[in-house]
């Protein structure tokens, strides 16, 4: 057992343009946090503060002993001392070195040959061992991601941070992109900071989501928690389409059948095969009493105990335990009729033509 | 239709007139003289000399110019501070200074009269009517060019690449010269091309800070200009080995420049 990393802690406040940043968070080492907002949350300025590549107006940086800002003692320490493993959006591969000289930049403190078979072993670890000789320029966008993932992470980096990882990747490499993230992610020991546009993508990259918005972190929870018992309208419209997994293996005439992880099955007219994952909107689900009666053959219907109830507005939020998470979204009079509750036994109905596919 | 071709000849005529007017002069300076007189005359010792100056002096002054320009440039992309436009039109006012101009000014600055005459006197430097002096008028004449094209260069790097080799743990200079400068190489290449073409045909600066006194200050220039009234023959000759020059400079700019900046720089 290796010594347990610390966790990093900050405290940011910062004007730049029209937005106030003004967030404080802690990661504890082998976690990762996703923040998931809108463009212009100040999400990636929160990466740069951290990295130490700006400077915040006020502020204190910690990880575990080691203070790397703070501004009230006038304690500001340089990127190349913090060490951040940083993936940039564009990845920001060096375009006059091959994949494997990006990968051992960091690494100057090793002998010549030591630093090439480190760098070797990254890329392999990657599948990308092939290409270790390649400019990035003739490298693929999936391809320089990890290249890039193996370039910060050479040099045992105190904390990840990623910027919008997925998101230069077109959709078919961002499923296999984001198995392999999490995957790596699982496996790390420092803590690691996510920024995405992408409520999905935070939701399966993060152990713990936080919504920013306008500079600020408006709730932090799991994805599940966030989607279901969200703290404001924003964040119940950000938090989007539910997302639950499972295997496509069946089709019944046009539509494919979904063994859902954790029990039940779903219909949805898209076409997959295989481990898959599902989305539906919350507002595509409606709630039924119990028991579900098989009246029209289309839809999906799921057995589920409410565990939270949230009033937003004229809709209120439903936090339903079915298996997996699920959310449903209804008006305040569908939520009196049926009396929710925590608690109280409903059916999640939904059309399997609401229903969407990705393949994993 | 009609219109369109008498327009399309109008566009001809005029590119036919422009490239036999730029052509024609270089063309005659190899034509004017057979081959073999061109040939025979660049023996003469006083074309030998002139050249062998105008090789070293240009080559002390380029180096001389990337070694204090390419921080200069990187440090005026790179940072932000005060009076920063002010400044890079300070130093590119030598660009559009007609050349008599800059050699007074060079007087003035450094002439045993001039401002710094005083403290070069003390430290028994001697500029005027000596080969250093062509090295400083050379420098001041095409340093701008340099300077112009690598600043242009640095900005065209994208930031994240300087930001990524930070948090790879490489200090500021080392991002300096293992990301900035490889990556902006092209740019700087076609920089110093453009400022060593610049110095190779300095004349006026050189000729008022420096004179012409052959084998100290006399450089290619000034020799053919010395020449043409007693040996024209002569005077070509130089002037054919300069046109070759110039023109392997010139290629080397569009071949290793980034396609935009390019000429840029040349075409001030």
């Amino acid at each position: 057992m290796k010594p347990a990393s610390p966790g990093l802690c900050a405290e940011l406040g910062h004007s730049v343009g029209t937005i106030r940043l003004d967030v404080g968070l802690e990661v504890p080492a082998g976690r990762c946090l996703a923040l998931a907002g809108p463009s212009g949350a100040g999400k990636t300025t929160i990466l740069r503060l951290l990295a130490g590549i700006a400077r915040p107006q006020r502020g204190r940086i910690t990880i575990g002993e080691q203070v790397w800002l703070d501004t009230e003692r006038g304690v500001f320490m340089a990127p190349e001392l913090r060490r951040c493993g940083y993936v940039f959006q564009d990845y920001a591969l060096f375009p006059h070195l091959t994949a494997w000289r990006n990968v051992a930049y960091g690494l100057r403190r090793l002998g010549r040959r030591q630093r090439h078979a480190r760098a070797l072993e990254l890329l392999e670890r990657f599948s990308m061992s092939d290409l270790a000789d390649a400019r990035p320029a003739t490298l693929s966008g999936g391809e320089q991601q990890r290249v890039a993932l193996a370039r910060a992470l050479a040099p045992e980096p105190s904390a990840l941070l990623l910027d919008e990882p997925l998101s230069a990747l077109d959709a078919r490499g961002r499923a296999s992109a984001g198995r392999e993230l999490s995957a790596i992610l699982a496996g790390l020991e420092v803590p690691a900071l996510i920024v995405t546009h992408d409520f999905t993508e935070a939701a399966l990259l993060g152990d713990e989501v936080g919504v920013i918005d306008g500079g600020r972190i408006i709730q932090r929870g799991s994805a599940s928690q966030l989607a279901a018992a969200p703290a404001s309208a924003f964040v119940a419209d950000f938090t989007g389409a539910v997302v639950i997994t499972g295997t496509a293996r069946a089709r019944n005439g046009d539509l494919t059948v979904v063994a859902l992880d954790g029990g039940g099955e779903v219909a949805t007219t898209d076409r997959g095969d295989g481990p898959v994952a599902l989305s539906v909107y919350p507002w595509e689900i409606t709630l039924r009493p119990p028991p579900a009666a098989a009246d029209e053959s289309a839809q999906n219907r799921l057995l589920a105990r409410v565990v939270s109830v949230t009033v937003l507005g004229n809709r209120v939020r439903v936090g339903l335990a079915a298996g997996q998470p699920l959310v449903a979204e209804v008006t305040g009079k569908a939520a009196e009729e049926l009396r929710l509750a925590e608690g109280v036994e409903v059916v999640a109905v939904f059309k399997a033509t609401a229903t969407r596919l990705v393949a994993l | 239709m009609i219109r369109r071709s008498w327009f399309s000849a109008l566009l001809a005529a005029a590119l036919s007139l422009a490239l036999a007017f730029l052509a024609l002069p270089v063309v005659a300076i190899f034509t004017d003289t057979s081959p073999g007189t061109l040939i025979a005359r660049l023996s003469d010792p006083v074309a030998t000399d002139a050249l062998q100056l105008s090789v070293e002096t240009t080559a002390i002054a380029v180096a001389v110019i990337v070694l204090v320009g390419t921080p200069a440039a990187y440090a005026l992309s790179a940072r932000a501070f005060r009076g920063r436009a002010t400044l890079i039109t300070v130093l590119e006012l030598p660009l559009v200074l007609p050349p008599a101009v800059a050699g007074l000014g060079l007087l003035a600055a450094l002439g045993p009269e001039g401002v710094l005459g005083g403290v070069l006197g003390d430290l028994h430097i001697q500029l005027v009517l000596q080969t250093a002096g062509v090295v400083v008028a050379l420098t001041f004449v095409s340093a701008p060019f340099y300077l112009r094209q690598a600043q242009a260069s640095f900005e065209g790097i994208d930031r994240s690449l300087v930001q990524a080799s930070r948090t790879l743990g490489a200090g500021e200079a080392a991002t300096f010269l293992r990301v900035a400068v490889p990556v902006a190489l092209p740019g700087l290449l076609a920089g110093l091309a453009l400022s060593w073409g610049r110095a190779l045909g300095e004349f006026g600066a050189t000729l008022m800070f420096a004179g012409s006194f052959r084998g100290i200050t006399q450089t290619a220039p000034l020799a053919i200009y010395d020449q043409f009234a007693t040996d024209l023959p002569a005077a070509l000759a130089l002037a054919a080995v300069l046109v070759i020059i110039s023109g392997a400079l010139l290629l080397t700019v569009k071949l290793v420049a980034p396609r935009e900046a390019g000429l840029a720089g040349a075409v001030r």
